[in-house]
């Protein structure tokens, strides 16, 4: 009994087992009085500072040493076997987490593109015109766009963070034909448009157009603009979610290109 | 910035019970989250790296605190049957200083069921893949280290009066 009451006190029972502990502990006084001392017990150390905090200076330490032995991995160009899901979600999660210090200034042109993607949203929405594909499989999506393109855009499956993939559209901005691939997060719709682009890896920016928050970075050779009236907060985490993503589909299949190199 | 390092710094810093060890474990655990990563198995990160710092701080106090390391017998760490006249009161007031050593007291394997659990509010499943060991054990683990904890806390006071 001692044992179920710790699970009881945690939550961590099913239901039948719950159940039994609350009657038990209805007719046994000693259990019942055992129960309350450790609850007593949790809050105090609920309500005390116990938890240790590392240091700034120690977080930097670890930051840099961490990011020294990541070169001295890549170039190596060895990678270890299984591991490449881990590298990829902890390197992931490090640069989206980098991600976060807004990028100050790139002024301009992003901003009459910002104007173009603004409107096409509006348009994809007004216009009935949301999708030229309609499927909620990346597999379906992904290859339809080849052939359309002169690119192949990587559609990634987010159902699992609560965005439905809707389908995907061609689009047209910044002078050239582009992908759009479209998510659902309950009744906002949110267009995800990706080109190529030559500039360097540049972190998300975001800003707010006539009502509509845009989010747009550079990553892996592509360029990326989220758009929706989704809240800000919202769509930071699509985008993050997004990146993070890319990134490790990028790097499973550098792995597995590699793979497939030294087999034959 | 770095994925859950205020979790792997208390972690390894109530395990080797000092500052300058737990760095030295966090850091080595983080480096070698980075060069083997064979036991991913994609689930949740947290309790994986948690578990590599798990990991790393055994294999420090193996090489630094052997005597910590007892060999742990489940048997010797049996339930009491008659636990003591429990005083929720007393408990309550238990001041910060007397609850952190008294954790601090508690052998590591009790010890750190509580560390994630409470501190960093693991669940039953994530503590278990931490520790390596199966839920049911972190239940009993649980259920002892508290009593030990609370024995701890409603026993020494009086010793001063």
């Amino acid at each position: 009994m001692q044992r179920l009451l710790h699970g009881y006190l945690d939550g961590e029972l099913d239901l039948v087992s719950s159940l039994e502990v609350e009657r038990h502990l209805q007719s046994c006084q000693a259990c019942s009085q055992a129960h309350e001392t450790q609850q007593a017990l949790r809050s105090a150390i609920r309500n005390s500072e116990l938890s240790f905090e590392p240091s700034a200076d120690f977080r930097r330490r670890v930051r840099s040493a961490v990011r020294a032995e990541s070169r001295a991995e890549s170039g190596n160009r060895v990678w270890p076997w299984r591991g490449l899901f881990a590298a990829a979600s902890v390197v992931a999660l490090m640069i989206v987490s980098l991600a976060i210090l807004p990028a100050l200034f790139r002024p301009a042109a992003d901003d009459s593109l910002a104007r173009e993607v603004v409107s096409s949203h509006v348009r994809s929405l007004m216009a009935d015109h949301l999708t030229d594909v309609l499927s909620t499989d990346q597999h379906t999506v992904k290859p339809w766009f080849n052939g359309r393109l002169d690119f192949s855009p990587q559609v990634i499956d987010l159902s699992g963070k609560g965005y439905s993939l809707i389908g995907g559209r061609l689009d047209y901005l910044g002078n050239r034909t582009v992908a759009a691939v479209i998510y659902q997060r309950r009744q906002h719709f949110i267009n995800l448009f990706i080109w190529p682009s030559s500039e360097p890896a540049a972190d998300e920016k975001s800003l707010s157009r006539q009502g509509y928050n845009v989010i747009h970075w550079t990553a892996s050779g592509m360029t990326w603009w989220a758009v929706s009236d989704l809240n800000g907060g919202e769509l930071h985490e699509f985008a993050s979610a997004v990146r993070t993503q890319a990134l490790s589909v990028r790097l499973a299949n550098q792995y597995r290109e590699r793979e497939r190199r030294s087999r034959y | 910035m770095l994925p859950h390092l205020s979790a792997a710094y208390n972690l390894a810093r109530w395990l080797t019970r000092n500052d300058h060890d737990a760095e030295d474990v966090v850091q080595e655990a983080y480096l070698r989250a980075f060069r083997f990563f064979g036991g991913y198995r994609g689930g949740e990160s947290r309790a994986w790296l948690l578990s590599i710092v798990r990991h790393t701080c055994y294999t420090w106090l193996q090489r630094n605190r052997t005597h910590e390391l007892t060999e742990f017998d489940e048997e010797t760490h049996a339930l009491e049957a008659d636990t003591p006249t429990p005083e929720a009161a007393l408990l309550q007031r238990a001041d910060q200083q007397l609850l952190r050593r008294a954790l601090e007291e508690l052998p590591v394997e009790f010890r750190e069921v509580l560390i994630l659990r409470e501190l960093e509010g693991l669940s039953y499943k994530e503590v278990a893949e931490v520790a390596g060991v199966p839920i049911g054990t972190v239940m009993s683990r649980l259920a002892r280290a508290r009593l030990r904890l609370q024995q701890a806390l409603t026993v020494c006071p009086k010793k001063g009066d």
